[in-house]
């Protein structure tokens, strides 16, 4: 196999998750339902002023979108590994680290990519500030892509331990800690007039590393879970 | 003919019991092995084992002993493998399944239809593999034994849910396979209806329990 066709291949892994996601709408809206719901409780349970739910947008916003990554995250691997595609992968001429990064980046536009465009929206929800709307959209669209390849290493590791859900959620909070510590740390910069460029180039720093890394970590898990 | 696989000494033990021990086996281009023994007795695990998805607790195996030193992924390349399951993505439709199997293996496909059409589900193409039957979803994976390239095939059960002449349809390929040059690892609870030129049973027999032996 050469180049040109593990191009293809990847192509091909994508194009097949997404019909596969398209036939089964549910799975990818739950989550986005989940995060818009919430976003529509919040001002009715604190109140709609202006102050306190401008102060505490960004932070639900950014917890909202942590556990929706959550939610449906062990069905990653899971219908590939029920069904032996897993297995296919493994035994693939193409590297499994490539194939892993598909499935990386499937994930993050069937949930990752929706609430980054759906996030300007939650910002007018929430009465977050205009000047802090860029900002936001800014982490989410940096941030994400991490959280789509930290949920791939927990879901690979999860894959045949048959009801990992609550384990999965486990391993990963603590990984998602210090992104929502930089992500919020930025818009209340924003908010408070000061730049938030630091805490941009750490979180895209953090992004560059986590999908340098995440790949190989993913590939690694599914041998041990296809044993 | 070329010695595709060399296993010596293998040994497999599972749950505190011994599969089996001390399994040594060879295989050239155009042999046939057929691994034979009662459920339970191992023979998923070995099939598992020689396609390299499981590690050997002991003994040596060896794919393309010829290949392994200049070119560590010939192996990859050259060895198909269907397991008891079948791969088959149930949302996806038979034409769909097809080509993302033939991608996964790095094999080309000509003629989907030419393909569909020779493993009997041509009219069938659009339906998702989940409304068709076991037979025909097992036809889906099947499928790709006529379009791959491999040198080596290693096939768990490829007869369960097949009809008559789905068992035939499939004879009459493992024999154009072994006639070019190539080699095939099976299982099967029923005899081949075809004598292949070459053929080595191998047999697993019932395990010994060493879980209960104290000392």
């Amino acid at each position: 196999m050469n180049k040109a066709s593990y191009s293809s291949l990847v192509w091909a892994l994508m194009r097949r998750d997404l019909s596969v996601a398209m036939r089964r709408k549910s799975d990818s809206i739950n989550p986005l339902l989940f995060v818009l719901m919430v976003v529509t409780l919040f001002p009715i349970a604190v109140g709609p002023s202006h102050e306190v739910l401008g102060r505490i947008a960004a932070g639900v916003i950014w917890v909202v979108a942590l556990l929706a990554s959550l939610l449906g995250s062990e069905r990653l691997f899971r219908d590939d590994y029920v069904d032996g595609t897993l297995e296919q992968m493994v035994l693939s001429p193409a590297p499994l680290e490539l194939l892993a990064l598909a499935k990386i980046a499937v994930h993050w536009l069937l949930s990752g990519l929706p609430l980054v465009i759906l996030s300007p929206f939650c910002a007018l929800l929430l009465k977050l500030p205009l000047d802090g709307w860029l900002t936001l959209v800014l982490t989410l669209l940096l941030g994400t892509p991490m959280l789509s390849a930290m949920t791939a290493i927990g879901a690979a590791l999860t894959v045949s331990l048959g009801r990992g859900g609550a384990l999965l959620s486990l391993l990963l909070l603590p990984l998602f800690i210090p992104l929502l510590i930089f992500a919020t740390a930025a818009v209340e910069s924003t908010l408070l007039g000061m730049p938030a460029i630091g805490q941009l180039m750490f979180l895209a720093g953090f992004m560059v590393l986590t999908l340098t890394l995440a790949p190989v970590a993913v590939a690694a898990a599914i041998k041990v879970s296809v044993n | 003919m070329t010695l595709l696989v060399t296993a010596q000494h293998l040994t497999s033990i599972r749950a505190g019991r011994v599969l089996f021990a001390d399994l040594s086996l060879q295989l050239h281009g155009g042999d046939v092995m057929h691994v034979e023994g009662p459920n339970g007795a191992g023979k998923s695990t070995l099939l598992r084992m020689l396609a390299g998805l499981l590690p050997a607790q002991s003994g040596q195996l060896m794919l393309f002993p010829e290949h392994c030193h200049d070119d560590p992924d010939y192996w990859r390349r050259q060895l198909l493998f269907i397991g008891h399951k079948a791969a088959v993505k149930a949302e996806l439709t038979a034409l769909e399944n097809l080509a993302i199997q033939a991608q996964l293996d790095g094999a080309v496909i000509a003629d989907p239809w030419q393909l569909l059409e020779t493993v009997g589900l041509l009219g069938l193409e659009d339906i998702p593999a989940q409304q068709l039957s076991a037979g025909q979803q097992r036809r889906i994976a099947l499928a790709r034994l006529w379009a791959s390239h491999a040198q080596l095939w290693i096939l768990d059960e490829p007869f369960t849910a097949l009809d008559v002449r789905g068992i035939e349809l499939l004879q009459q390929r493992f024999a154009a396979h072994v006639q070019g040059g190539g080699a095939i690892i099976l299982t099967s609870h029923q005899r081949l209806s075809w004598q292949p030129p070459q053929l080595q049973r191998i047999a697993i027999h019932s395990p010994t329990d060493t879980g209960l032996q104290y000392e």
